[in-house]
């Protein structure tokens, strides 16, 4: 029987249970021998002047060796934004000398000998700002009063899309149109950002740094820091976390790389907590405009959602967002008519980056509310609206209006699964009770269904990752993969596959990853892509060592090739009838290396699909919302492990809640954030979640030869919007429409307020 | 992030302590569970010269009966005070609130006494001390003094004790393990509350409604007056100045303040 | 200053800075990088180690304060021959863990939870991990884990050199 689909525990785990994972700043490799502390002076203004940066203190402070400051790092070209479609004149200076943009500019580097000495001496350095007016928000933004790139003349980073035309929503009997908030949120991986770099008498960097692909990483630090690629070693070390946040290099990385170079030492860096709330990406922050259109019967005609994107102060991945929420609109449903338009714009803020769904989330969210606002304004259940719009099931490609073309999909199946399994229309009468009684607390249940893409990625954008797969003499075999594994557990999968084609027991496989010598080419780990790309390829690569090991064998054993066949028991090809006799691959390779190396092509992106029921309980005196259940439907193809699978399902879960629920960025109006430390950002904790129930549903996908689509962000994407929908749900029957992420106690009371006011009944 | 560099005194006795702060200065500060401390001092918004680390004074670390009140030693941990029996059968609120505090490790090396000092007025003991109308004993170079509640903590960070005197214990009366109700009002189960309420015997207390712990006289008042709990608990906000963050503004921190003295006094008649 | 500290059932003694925070002590002075370092606010929980018998956030306690002390850390847990602890192997079995670097505080943390309640409920559990913060798991299998650990009996709940001291 294959392992494959079988519940594997980590072969991780031993290590990282005993000694602890080795991240970026555990590292004691000799090269750091030495190493000097990097603390960086960041600015504590959102926007102003810079009118001076006074070192001389900071220089006579123990331990220091060096402060950085803009002149010394002259000969480096200000980092470009990455973008061809995004004008030229948004760069990110190394550190600030004229402009802050954001809290969080880095303006100085501090080198010291230890690190204790770092934070010292960083608080010596003086800087001086004259401060501008600091822009806010998307409204603020757009508006164009202060514009943070003058030389630009316009916070308008992008714009994408037309306006509906004026009849878009004409003929409909029911037109709801409301703006939502899906506010800016923080990744937090656990582990903050390091690197640490050191440079050889060859002239060549070798720098360790948190990153989710160490080529792209690497590609990124060789132009910006406009060296030749070859003179460039990149190596991952382990990573906690990254959720979108640390794909590609950030600017720290290559500074750390330069003033190593600068001061001819090794050099550490490791920022605080506090350093990684406004210095890392942020995600989200999409401002929506929607409106829904349709006939009273639950038939929707039409959807139109525009978005405002916010970058932050220095465009990054947020600039194409908004296009995967547009690919994506109309999600799950066959709408005649759909719409999207979306502008991204500059803010005196942290720049926003993908987080785990980036852009699809957000397109997941404001479909699934608006179709709750539909619902609720025709007043029918919403589960029914629901059925009534969704794409029927299709097993060939369905190409929306928008251009996304799913692979397949039983979108009404996902739905049924999780009423079903959540006990709708008991829950539905539970609350019909509650309300009747006019209990405190109120139950309410929401409904999400949804689709995304998964595997859109690779390096150069095309869906392709490399394997190499060699067995040694000994018996053991080494993978190489140009995945880049945070938490996902591709030691354990990697291994699995190919153990199911050799025969080689899982503790005999390496999977090696992250370090760019050993590892030239890879596109990483985002955008759900490993296991579709980075597994497939070793599959094949799998594959074409078997048929290698075939060819060798027929030789040596005197052979007809097509009589051999792949002995598992024997980790070797044996002569068909006659099993345990033939040879092993082990064999093989003491004759000769016996190694493949192979680029895997998918044919497509893949779309996974589910639906998600979240229960709360609202305490209508309060506000408060508490969460009792999540149940989720994911459909993700064939499952390689489901113990994996189901683990990055509820970590998917666990984020969706959380922005519905608690998380949210914020700053106060002269751009100042006021969840800068984790006792303020309030990130869920496990007295905030209840124990998930998940429900399995497997539609192979053709797109890869292993029919698997992506799982890491499904959870995020579904449960969001059920989260928020059953806590308006919750309330909806005193007369509440619509609450904003994060549903707050203060919020859901106000709601509850102004509804009585305005005779909500 | 890490706090900037002191001298440090570990002392054995209350003695030491005071003429270690006496030796030190005025910028020296006792160091107990840390777990108040420490966290502003990383954050460098306290920058002490010396820290005299009192948590190895042994005996200030006891709850027991002394007449009609309960004595708590200084440096009893709240972890202790949420597992004392005589705490649990005398004064049975202190445990409760004291298993509210933080999460377990902040409550295995918290303490009373720091927490009384430091004077949050977002904290849960200070607010359930404040309803069992208690007192607070301080020792300085002068002798002992018992201040009570009502007149102990006067401001954010602010108490009224002397630059040169340490908490040493605290004393409240013997209420039994029925009577009282308290309410916490968090986001997340370990934040600090954006408003709690504390009854017991017909007094209230409020954490987060000013800039220290308060009592809600008026409904308190009006509680005597026989008022009911529902028209008592309208008036808990009266004469409070609550502040507003992104978890709530005065408003509903006020409806809040109402909300809570309601639901402490109903379970503390349940 | 100096400070003689047991870590993992080794008694040294270290030249210190007094305001040396017992998780870079741990870290940087003995070397042991499984704890780490998440917040600068108390709030993760990711430095959980256990001093004296109970967990603590090993960021927000001096060295110095633990001078005479004795503090038990991941490395510490595992028996001679590699064996590991019945939360470590929960932890593997029920998949409590994937990036990791939450884990070491949050194996120490769970330890603490059934040292004070040797068979909790998922809500018990939950609770007694609120100062432990996971991006990854959603907790889920944590929780799984702590209750599967519990199963194995006493042990569980117990850090190695505290096993010892009860014998």
């Amino acid at each position: 029987m294959s392992i494959l689909g079988t519940r594997v525990v980590r072969t991780e785990d031993p290590l990282f249970l005993t000694q602890g994972a080795v991240y970026t700043d555990d590292l004691t490799d000799e090269r750091l021998t030495g190493a000097l502390h990097a603390t960086l002076v960041r600015s504590t203004v959102a926007h102003g002047r810079v009118l001076s940066v006074d070192t001389s203190a900071a220089l006579e402070a123990p331990g220091v060796v060096a402060v950085v400051t803009a002149a010394d790092l002259a000969d480096l070209t200000p980092i470009p934004t990455g973008f061809p479609f995004v004008d030229a004149k948004y760069t990110r200076p190394w550190l600030a000398s004229d402009v802050v943009r954001f809290v969080g500019d880095i303006i100085a580097v501090v080198l010291t000998e230890e690190r204790y000495q770092g934070e010292d001496a960083a608080e010596m350095v003086a800087v001086d700002i004259d401060p501008l007016p600091a822009v806010v928000g998307t409204v603020a933004s757009a508006s164009d009063e202060v514009v943070l790139f003058p030389e630009v003349g316009t916070n308008v980073i992008a714009s994408f899309g037309e306006p509906a035309p004026d009849d878009f929503f004409d003929g409909c009997e029911v037109v709801v149109r409301q703006r939502i908030i899906n506010q800016r949120v923080a990744p937090v991986p656990l582990e903050t950002r390091a690197a640490s770099a050191v440079w050889g008498a060859d002239g060549r960097v070798t720098l360790w740094c948190s990153n989710q692909g160490a080529q792209m990483a690497k590609a990124q630090v060789a132009a910006w820091l406009g060296l030749d690629p070859a003179l460039v070693h990149l190596i991952t070390p382990a990573v906690g976390g990254g959720f979108g946040a640390k794909i590609g290099a950030d600017p720290e990385f290559a500074l750390v790389a330069q003033v190593s170079k600068l001061v001819q030492r090794p050099v550490r860096w490791a920022e605080s907590r506090s350093e990684n709330l406004v210095g890392m990406l942020h995600g989200r922050g999409q401002d929506h405009q929607i409106a829904i259109g349709g006939r009273r019967d639950g038939t929707i005609e039409a959807y139109s959602l525009i978005a405002d994107q916010d970058a932050g102060a220095y465009p990054r991945f947020a600039v194409v967002l908004p296009t995967l929420t547009m690919l994506m609109t109309a999600g799950v449903y066959a709408f005649p008519k759909v719409h999207a338009q979306a502008r991204v714009l500059a803010t005196n803020t942290t720049s926003i980056g993908a987080y785990r769904g980036a852009g699809r989330p957000e397109a997941t969210a404001a479909v699934e509310r608006a179709v709750d606002l539909f619902a609720a304004e025709i007043g029918m259940d919403p589960a029914e609206v629901r059925r009534i719009n969704l794409i029927p099931p299709f097993d060939t490609p369905h190409t929306t209006s928008m251009g996304a073309t799913y692979d397949n999909g039983d979108y009404a199946a996902a739905l049924e699964k999780a009423l079903a399994a959540a006990g709708y229309d008991e829950l539905r009468a539970e609350q019909a009770r509650r309300r009747e009684a006019g209990d405190v607390r109120q139950l309410g249940i929401g409904l999400s269904v949804y689709v995304e893409i998964t595997g859109a990625g690779g390096e150069s954008g095309a869906p392709t990752e490399d394997a190499t797969v060699e067995v040694h003499p000994d018996g053991t075999a080494t993978i190489l993969t140009g995945t880049s594994p945070h938490g996902q557990g591709h030691a354990t999968a990697w291994a699995m596959i190919a153990s199911d084609q050799l025969g080689i027991p899982l503790d005999k496989i390496t999977v090696l990853h992250g370090d760019t010598d050993l590892v030239p080419k890879g596109g990483g780990t985002m955008g759900s892509r490993s296991l579709q790309q980075g597994g497939a390829a070793v599959h094949q690569a799998a594959g074409e060592l078997v048929e290698l090991a075939r060819k060798r064998a027929a030789e040596k054993l005197e052979a007809n090739p097509e009589d051999l066949v792949v002995d598992l028991g024997l980790a070797g090809l044996a002569v068909r009838g006659t099993p345990g006799v033939g040879v092993t691959f082990a064999e093989l390779a003491a004759d000769e290396q016996l190694l493949v190396q192979t680029t895997f092509s998918a044919a497509a992106p893949t779309f996974p699909f589910g639906a998600h029921v979240v229960v709360v309980e609202v305490d209508v005196e309060s506000g408060k919302a508490e969460v009792v259940r999540v149940v989720a439907v994911d459909d993700a193809g064939t499952i390689l492990n489901p113990l994996l699978a189901d683990g990055q399902r509820h970590g998917g879960l666990a984020q969706g809640v959380a922005q519905a629920l608690l998380e949210e960025v914020l700053y106060d109006e002269d751009g100042n954030p006021t969840t800068s430390t984790l006792a303020d950002y309030p990130f869920i904790s496990a007295t905030e979640l209840p124990s998930f129930e998940l429900v399995d549903m497997a539609t192979p996908t053709p797109m890869n030869p292993l029919g698997a689509k992506g799982i890491g962000e499904a959870g995020t994407i579904g449960s969001t919007p059920a989260t928020q929908n059953a806590v308006i749900d919750a309330v909806a029957h005193l007369g509440v429409r619509h609450v904003d992420m994060p549903t707050t106690p203060m919020r859901v009371w106000r709601a509850i307020q102004q509804a009585a006011g305005q005779g909500g009944n | 992030m890490i706090p900037s560099p002191f001298e440090y005194v570990k002392v054995r006795s209350v003695d030491e302590a005071l003429s270690a702060l006496a030796e030190h200065g005025e910028d020296a500060k006792f160091l107990a569970g840390g777990h108040s401390l420490l966290p502003i001092m990383k954050l460098r918004l306290s920058v002490p010269s010396t820290l005299v680390d009192i948590s190895g004074i042994t005996d200030l670390s006891y709850v027991r009966v002394e007449g009609d009140q309960v004595a708590i030693g200084a440096l009893t941990r709240h972890h202790e005070l949420e597992r004392s029996d005589v705490a649990r059968a005398e004064v049975s609120i202190l445990p409760h609130v004291a298993g509210r505090v933080g999460d377990p490790q902040v409550r295995h090396r918290g303490t009373i006494g720091g927490t009384v000092a430091h004077s949050d007025p977002a904290s849960d003991l200070p607010t359930a001390l404040l309803a069992l109308d208690g007192t607070v004993v301080v020792q300085g170079p002068g002798g002992r003094r018992e201040i009570p509640v009502t007149e102990f903590w006067l401001g954010f960070f602010e108490t009224a004790l002397a630059p040169d005197e340490l908490v040493i214990e605290v004393r409240v009366p013997r209420t039994g393990a029925d009577g009282w109700g308290y309410e916490k009002f968090t986001r997340r189960e370990n934040d600090w509350p954006i408003v709690a309420a504390a009854a017991v015997q017909g007094r209230v207390a409020l954490a987060n409604m000013a800039g220290a712990v308060v009592r809600a006289t008026a409904t308190e008042e009006a509680l005597a007056r026989g008022a009911s709990i529902a028209e008592a608990a309208a008036l808990a906000d009266q004469g409070t100045s609550p502040g507003s963050d992104m978890h709530g503004d005065a408003e509903y921190r006020r409806h809040l303040a109402r909300l809570l003295t309601r639901r402490a006094l109903e379970r503390a008649a349940a | 200053m100096q400070v003689s500290i047991t870590v993992n059932g080794q008694q040294r003694t270290d030249e210190v800075e007094p305001r040396l925070l017992l998780a870079h002590y741990l870290r940087e002075t003995c070397g042991l990088t499984a704890t780490n370092i998440g917040c600068d606010t108390t709030s993760c929980g990711a430095c959980t180690v256990v001093v004296d018998g109970l967990s603590v956030k090993s960021c927000t306690v001096l060295a110095a304060s633990t001078d005479g002390g004795e503090v038990t850390t991941l490395e510490g847990l595992a028996g001679p021959d590699g064996e590991l602890h019945p939360m470590q192997a929960a932890f593997r079995a029920e998949h409590g863990l994937q990036c990791g670097f939450c884990t070491p505080g949050m194996v120490m943390a769970a330890i603490g939870v059934l040292a004070d309640n040797p068979d909790p409920s998922d809500r018990e559990v939950r609770e007694g991990l609120e100062g432990n913060l996971c991006r990854c798991t959603g907790y889920h299998n944590i929780v799984r884990a702590v209750q599967a650990a519990a199963k194995a009996g006493p042990a569980a709940g117990q850090v190695p050199q505290a096993q010892e001291v009860e014998a």
